[in-house]
């Protein structure tokens, strides 16, 4: 696939040498050689980047920009040394790109044995557990920027990971909440054959539960992948004898849920992984300041900022965060501060966005988007928590089994 | 000077005016997604006319000499100059991009600029109409303050989170303050002796002394029934005795009232939908704030503490100034 690159291939990018760089052009790589250290405070991030494993690729389809989630990084890290100058603080960024089917750890451990203690990991659930335990003790921090599972915040989750993705259970209360707002509560619900898209499914069906909406009907979807040419045949009979408001779709590589869209029986608007979509980004959204965001992101790498990107942008920020009010590159002191009920990090969305204490998630209002415009953003109004409205979205502390230790 | 008076309150004033020609003001609002400013006048508290602008105007004010507005236009990435009577354009400004707000130096020239865009505040000198420096800043400048000998420059960056003290002379960053998440706005009490500074996300505002730039008092608010959350700081105003602070909360939709001596909170007073900048008439008896969401300006009797009326203006009105007719 298109955006696999060449296992082992680091680029380390920013330094505070290049401060005066508001002039500079954005992703001047060099070499770890030419920094002159001087008395900045070095902070330094790793970013491993290992993209799951996917079902035959289609040709044709919209793929993701090959710098997906690296672009973020990288103007977060230009944000933090603008940031730094003032402190005397200089964060590098240094990135690895993992082929699918390669091992990832033995990268991520020379990092770590670099002296690297912040780390941005775009990876599947399981290499992120690996990479977790294989430090566990060390002075390390990792953003999870990539893995949506809710076991990582559950049974699963670990003292020395912060997920700044939401959980599926996230994106699926968010899209719920609008949707029972608008009283489109009968749902049928369409799952592809991966297990990711069964995951998906079960975080709509307690959805459901929770916000007292109904899956009236479940389908699966077993008419193989490229139904460009069949859909239009095909979906009508696969989508008739239910009585439904919305049809969601739990389709996470985006093989078939594009399809379903005007080819049901009934008129009916689609929602879930395709159709009316849950995320922490969108090119359409300019509100709370975002507009400035978009813009700078936009004149550095002329393109469009995509959610994976906004994601790392998001986690890098927070180091930076934790650098500028510590005031110190220490690590304790810097992770002290992360895990400190009083960080917040200032995210463009209107609120505050926090860690919770019991699995280390990152509260966020959600986006709702359709390809070419922002919908709505949740939590609803009406949607109401003893602790924080962002509360009503995910795991909550009684529902987690998370022991962070 | 014939006039209707249309409520009690301006029956005063028009009477008081019959007797003793009282100071009529004329009211600018930016409507930021009209492309518009409208005029208001301070007596009748009506909108008289509706003038069209450049894309995005944001942050407004008049020049020293009361003849000419001038207003951030920020997608057009120029500040624009318009004659105040005529409301015609007469020139723009080079303001570098994604102008959002500014302030004049005390002797009216030169005029420096937030670009949030590229970290940098500009420095114009409006005669000449060209830029006299750039000054690297944090990330997301955008409130601007100047002390009142114009000595010191004070910028805020939204991102970064800090007030940058520039040195008007050398155009050198002296000192830097970190505050809250998010600082909107910064204003120097009259005498220099304060500078106020809001942080929208971080729902506080920072009561520096510019002396010592220790921050002497953090202010958090506090609306019963209303979520903490919604308690956003943004525009903040002061009266030149600097016995009372305004300060807009945002979507709270309230102005907090501040006793600027004994830096204690007033009362809260509920004006329009997600409330950001505040202007007094030059006599202060009122305070106008723009009402975003609800388009429209609320007018805030200053010596009775009361919202006296909403003003309908433009779509997302922003910038409010107030100037002598």
């Amino acid at each position: 696939m298109s955006s696999a690159m060449p296992m082992g291939r680091i680029r380390i990018v920013a330094s505070a040498m290049f401060m005066s760089a508001v002039l500079l052009p954005a992703g001047a790589f060099i070499s770890a050689a030419a920094f002159a250290q001087g008395d900045l405070a070095q902070i330094r991030i790793g970013y491993v980047r290992q993209l799951a494993a996917r079902p035959p690729n289609l040709s044709n389809l919209i793929e993701p920009p090959e710098d997906e989630g690296f672009a973020g990084g990288r103007l977060s890290v230009r944000d933090n040394n603008t940031t730094g100058r003032f402190l005397s603080q200089s964060f590098t960024l240094e990135e690895l790109d993992v082929a699918v089917g390669e091992d990832a750890l033995p990268g991520f451990i020379r990092m770590v044995d670099a002296g690297t203690n912040f780390f941005v990991l775009d990876v599947p659930a399981d290499v992120l557990l690996e990479m977790s335990d294989a430090v566990r003790g060390k002075n390390i921090v990792i953003f999870n920027v990539s893995a949506t599972d809710d076991r990582l915040r559950d049974e699963d989750c670990r003292q020395n990971i912060m997920h700044i993705v939401p959980s599926r259970s996230m994106y699926s209360d968010a899209l719920a909440q609008f949707l029972v707002w608008k009283k489109w509560r009968n749902w049928l619900l369409v799952t592809g054959p991966e297990e990711r898209d069964k995951l998906f499914a079960d975080a709509v069906r307690k959805s459901a539960r929770k916000f007292g909406a109904k899956v009236v009907d479940e389908r699966n979807w077993d008419f193989g992948a490229d139904a460009r040419r069949t859909a239009q045949a095909e979906v009508p009979a696969f989508t008739q004898g239910v009585d439904y408001d919305m049809l969601i779709v739990a389709d996470e590589f985006g093989v078939f849920g594009e399809y379903l869209m005007f080819r049901t029986w009934d008129p009916r608007p689609v929602a879930g992984t395709q159709g009316l979509n849950p995320s922490t980004w969108h090119l359409t959204h300019e509100q709370w300041g975002s507009a400035q965001l978009q813009s700078r992101f936009v004149k550095t790498n002329k393109r469009r900022m995509t959610a994976l990107d906004y994601q790392a942008w998001a986690a890098i920020r927070a180091i930076g965060e934790a650098a500028t009010r510590t005031s110190s590159a220490d690590f304790g002191e810097m992770e002290a501060y992360l895990q400190n009920p009083e960080f917040e990090l200032a995210g463009f969305k209107g609120l505050p966005l926090t860690f919770r204490d019991w699995n280390w998630q990152l509260r966020q209002p959600i986006l709702l988007v359709q390809p070419a415009a922002l919908v709505s953003v949740s939590p609803q109004p009406g949607f109401l928590h003893q602790r924080s409205v962002l509360d009503t979205m995910g795991l909550d502390k009684k529902e987690s089994n998370c022991t962070l230790n | 000077m014939i006039r209707l008076c249309v409520s009690a309150i301006l029956a005063v004033s028009c009477l008081a005016a019959a007797v003793m020609p009282a100071q009529a003001y004329k009211v600018f609002v930016t409507n930021e997604k009209d492309n518009t400013v409208s005029v208001i006048d301070s007596d009748t508290l009506e909108v008289e006319k509706t003038f069209d602008v450049g894309q995005r105007p944001r942050g407004i004010t008049v020049t020293k000499d009361g003849k000419f507005l001038l207003i951030c236009a920020s997608d057009d990435d120029t500040v624009q100059v318009f004659d105040i009577k005529t409301h015609k354009l007469v020139k723009t400004l080079p303001s570098g991009p994604d102008p959002e707000l500014f302030i004049l130096h005390p002797s009216g020239n030169p005029l420096y600029i937030a670009n949030e865009d590229d970290n940098l505040v500009t420095v114009v000198d409006l005669e000449a109409n060209r830029v006299l420096a750039e000054i690297p800043v944090g990330v997301e400048p955008e409130g601007m303050a100047i002390s009142p000998d114009g000595k010191v420059l004070v910028n805020t960056s939204e991102t970064t989170n800090m007030a940058h003290f520039i040195d008007t002379a050398s155009h050198e960053i002296i000192a830097n303050v970190l505050v809250d998440s998010r600082p909107r706005y910064a204003e120097f009490t009259a005498d220099g002796s304060q500078l106020w500074v809001s942080s929208e996300i971080g729902g506080t505002v920072a009561v520096i002394d510019p002396a010592t730039r220790e921050i002497v008092k953090t202010f958090t608010f506090e609306v019963p029934g209303v979520t903490q959350e919604a308690l956003q700081p943004v525009g903040i105003r002061i009266t030149k005795d600097g016995s009372t602070a305004f300060v807009a909360l945002g979507p709270s939709n309230r102005v907090a009232v501040i006793d600027a001596r004994s830096l204690e909170l007033k009362k809260y007073l509920l004006v329009g939908q997600r409330v950001w900048q505040l202007a007094f008439t030059p006599d202060e008896k009122y305070l106008f704030s723009t009402n975003g969401v609800s388009n429209d300006i609320s007018v805030i009797d200053v010596a009775k503490l009361k919202v006296i009326k909403s003003i309908r203006t433009g779509r997302f009105p922003w910038g409010v100034v107030v100037v002598p007719e």
